[in-house]
């Protein structure tokens, strides 16, 4: 099959390669650019393990073909600065556990919290769950998940 | 511990790893469940450019299997197929793709066999059996304590159960990659067991061990799934071999299903005697596992049937009678609880019958016949600790058990059950002498301390357990210790991640160096006077580095009977679980509204550890409740092995917990800890069973509780049928005339 040039930018740095068009935006990404902090669980869009931000939206990088890419800013966990308040938080509640779905955890909670600051509103923990429901976890029960994301949000912790 | 690094993406998974050369492998599965194999021509695929090695079973002869008494699988199958997607072929590429070409190049063909795909036709045993010997694969006979109930029986009830067979799905699909360096071989898996898959690989290939080294990266959950040796393993280990490159197979989701070693699919029957005011006498407990293609830990899980009952309630005459059948369909094993989620079920769901027809509450039934702390069960297992009693009394006041039981309005509804679970098993998979843990410490120059344990962390956190006892006793932050673990070269043996034997052993094993590591380094100052950093570069200044090490061996010789050594432990985990259902009578639905969860830990080490395991096990256990089915079409297709279809709960499903620990400070435990990882599943399940009966009037004896199954159950009950949804009676099995086990054995002393 023909390769065609992916110009793209991953986080914050710009990238370019010949790459084949059916290749998926998780496979450019681990196999091409060596970034293993994005995980794969199904490549399927089943588990949400390979969840990464394109242009500002959390994705399920083993939907996006590379040519859907094109142009666009994706930001994978290493983008993330370490002292990020989600890290942290996750770090420090004991939101991680094996650790597989994590990276995914943490940007689909961060596209979460960059469009929904800390407003205060009885939904939010409904909200906050929704919006990483399509991330799954076999190990926590998300229950430290969700406290993750609030304390990094600067919310009450509601720990016992 | 290592949360940091995962929170990143820095953690590397075995499928992180990529080496110079390295090939892609993949693995050809077998489409019948049940087939001679005629011919396999390899020849247009290995002629395919960029294949660098094909391998079938020929290659691979030698048997193997988890336990010592099941040696019956190969990597590859070798004269016949014993279920859809077992691998028969495998191919080592340049690239992914073109590995996946030449796998289709491969010309496989079948006699096809009628396949065995269900216990009945497993029992019946019409046309050939799955393996030559037949299809029954073991069966056990037990009797323990008074030959006869001790006085009378008033009443006697006998249910029959069925769980459903279900998989541990770990997000990480299994991964290996291996290479030969200088006539030794290297594998990196996601494993539980690194040691245990060593001597798997040494045996296969004809090596001494010291010859094989297995390193586990970070491996993203396992649940008892990655416990096995697995073709993958041995495949990459081989193609590596025979290309001369390093090679690595990676499993797509749809072959995890394949691998399974989940849990197994189980008819029971359960009949107990009473005196009318609730004291249990006898205890009859009936088995009948649906085992899959090949042995695994089955046998193991054949016991598990009947032996932790007791470790719960006193039971003065009990006899257990269990078997597991081959069948065509993928091997089951152990998953979280091993087999005793499925009798646990079946325990705590009749005893709730047993309860209401003795018009006693279910939360004063189980109290008057609690397995006391300090005891022998009749089965010969030495309880230690036990909080058992404050967990119960303490989740039914937490969730006012007593004041909403029978009392809520139609369709809402509360149940309750207990659990109990070992920390580790007291004998090793191989039988010998060993420490079943050891870990080593190492003091160097600059006074920097590094751990070495052989012990797996799949996220469970046993890292964080480890490093946290070195620390606690050395008096020094767990920041300033490095720890090196899961590799087969670099640290010293331990068995592995299962059995719930991490915290209790190698954290011992642990508290054990350290100790030692304080004493050497204060012997060589004088005195402890000061600060053990301090200290320590005194000591190193005086003659370099320092070692110490530490070792755990559980204190216990299983009793004189076959099979005694399967549930013996050196202390067990106990819980208690109250369930609060919302039911839809309309639409079958349940919604889980709260789960109360007291759990005798021992000690919490790190709390938010026990607390995420505890969440997590109530999380699987809902799964299990409710959703999770590995089950076949009638063709032996797995009938969805996929996360769309197999469908576990997202964080929009999952209800409150709310958790008690109770510390009842083990004796032997390491600074009084127990088991958190597998326990904690076991009460949840039948006390949802029992909460959909407060709720609805209906008895699901089956899992899952399905909308389906609900809704079936209600309209027996609109008809006046038995408002229920289970097996009838408990098929006939040949089982062995039952050994019988005495109260007490002439010159017997249980070591303590």
């Amino acid at each position: 099959m023909t390769k065609f040039l992916l110009d793209l930018k991953v986080n914050g740095r710009r990238r370019r390669l010949r790459t084949r068009p059916h290749k998926t935006l998780l496979e450019i990404l681990r196999e091409d650019l060596g970034l293993t902090g994005t995980k794969h669980g199904c490549e399927l869009g089943e588990c949400g393990a390979c969840t990464v931000l394109l242009n500002g939206k959390s994705v399920y990088s083993c939907l996006v073909l590379a040519p859907q890419a094109r142009g666009g800013e994706v930001l994978t966990i290493e983008g993330v600065p370490p002292e990020h308040p989600l890290i942290r938080a996750f770090v420090a509640t004991g939101a991680v556990q094996c650790g597989y779905c994590t990276p995914g955890m943490i940007l689909a909670a961060k596209a979460f919290l960059d469009r929904n600051p800390t407003q205060e509103r009885t939904s939010w923990d409904r909200e906050a769950l929704e919006a990483v429901s399509g991330n799954l976890c076999r190990c926590t029960g998300y229950a430290k998940i969700l406290e993750a994301v609030r304390v990094a949000a600067g919310k009450k912790s509601r720990r016992r | 511990m290592d949360a940091f690094s995962k929170a990143v993406g820095r953690a590397l998974y075995a499928d992180d790893l990529r080496l110079p050369g390295m090939l892609y492998g993949k693995i050809l599965r077998s489409p019948h469940p049940h087939a001679r194999i005629l011919s396999l021509d390899t020849r247009q695929a290995e002629s395919l450019p960029g294949v660098r090695a094909v391998v079938t079973g020929r290659g691979l002869p030698v048997p193997y299997g988890i336990l010592p008494v099941s040696q019956d699988e190969t990597a590859l199958a070798m004269e016949k197929v014993r279920y859809v997607g077992e691998p028969v072929a495998a191919v080592a590429a340049d690239t992914e793709e073109t590995a996946g070409r030449a796998l289709q190049l491969i010309r496989a063909e079948y006699d096809p066999l009628p396949p065995v795909l269900s216990l009945e036709e497993a029992i019946r045993g019409k046309g050939e059996p799955v393996h030559a010997k037949g299809n029954l694969h073991k069966a056990v006979s037990l009797k323990f304590g008074d030959a006869n109930p001790p006085e009378e029986p008033e009443y006697t009830r006998e249910d029959a159960f069925f769980y459903e067979g279900n998989t541990h799905l770990p997000l990480e699909e299994h991964s290996a990659l291996a290479l030969w360096k200088k006539g030794r071989l290297v594998l990196y898996s996601s494993t539980q067991t690194p040691f245990h898959l060593r001597k798997i690989l040494a045996k296969v290939f004809g090596l001494p061990e010291d010859a094989v080294r297995v390193i586990a990266p970070k491996v993203g959950g396992g649940f008892g799934g990655k416990l096995d040796p697995f073709a993958h393993d041995l495949c990459a280990s081989k193609l590596a071999r025979d290309a001369g490159r390093p090679v690595k197979i990676t499993l797509t989701r749809e072959e995890v299903f394949y691998c399974h070693r989940g849990r197994h699919p189980a008819w029971m029957n359960i009949r107990t005697s009473w005196k009318k005011t609730g004291e249990l006498l006898e205890m009859r407990f009936r088995s009948c596992l649906d085992g899959g293609a090949y042995g695994s830990f089955g046998v193991v899980c054949t016991y598990y049937q009947g032996g932790l009952q007791p470790t719960t309630y006193r039971i003065p005459s009990y006899t257990v009678e269990s078997a597991r059948y081959f069948t065509n369909k993928p091997p089951c094993g152990p998953k979280r609880g091993h087999g005793t989620p499925q009798p646990r079920f079946a325990l705590e769901a009749h005893l709730d019958k047993v309860a209401e027809e003795l018009g006693l509450g279910p939360v004063e039934l189980r109290l008057k016949n609690l397995a006391p702390p300090d005891s022998t069960t009749v089965n010969r297992l030495r309880v230690t600790s036990s909080g058992l009693r404050e967990c119960v009394e303490k989740a039914a006041e937490a969730s006012g058990f007593r004041d909403k039981f029978r009392k809520l309005p139609y369709g809402r509804g509360i149940g309750f059950a207990l659990g109990s679970y070992l920390c580790g098993a007291a004998v090793p998979i191989y039988w010998n002498e060993d420490p079943h843990s050891r870990v080593r410490i190492r003091l160097d120059a600059k006074g920097g301390i590094t751990v070495f344990s052989g012990a797996t962390d799949i996220g469970q956190g046993s890292d964080t357990v480890v490093v946290w006892a070195v620390a606690e006793i050395l008096g020094v932050p767990p920041e300033k210790i490095r720890l090196v673990a899961a590799d087969t070269d670099r640290t010293p043996f331990d068995l592995g991640t299962y059995s719930s034997r991490v915290t209790y052993m190698a954290g011992n094993a642990a508290r054990e160096a350290a100790e030692n590591l304080l004493e050497k380094v204060y012997r060589r100052t004088g005195g402890r006077r000061m600060p053990f950093e301090k200290a320590a570069r005194i000591a190193v200044e005086k003659e370099g580095a320092l070692e110490s090490w530490g070792s755990y061996k559980p204190p216990l010789k299983p009793a004189n009977f076959k099979g005694s050594g399967v549930g013996p432990s050196p202390a067990y985990s106990f819980c208690a679980c109250a369930a609060q259902v919302q039911c839809d009578p309309r639409t079958g639905r349940v919604r889980v509204e709260r789960i109360t969860f007291a759990h005798d830990i021992g000690r919490a080490i790190h709390r938010p550890s026990v607390e995420g395991q505890i969440e997590g096990a109530v999380h699987m256990a809902l799964g299990e409740a409710f959703l999770e089915e590995q089950t076949f079409h009638p063709s032996g297709l797995h009938r969805g092995p996929g996360i769309l279809d197999y469908k576990f709960l997202s964080s929009l499903e999952m209800p409150e917990v709310k958790l008690i620990l109770i510390e009842s400070k083990d004796p032997g435990g390491p600074f009084g800890a127990k088991e958190v990882g597998q326990g904690p599943l076991l009460p949840v399940i039948p006390a949802v069973a029992n909460a959909i009966y407060d709720a609805l009037g209906i008895r699901m004896d089956k899992t899952p509780f399905t909308p389906e199954n609900i809704l079936l159950a209600l309209e027996r009950k609109s008809c006046g049928r038995i408002p229920r949804v289970g097996p009838e009676g408990f098929p006939d099995i040949p089982f062995p005339e039952p050994t019988h086990i005495p109260a007490s054995l002439p010159g017997e002393t249980v070591p303590c």
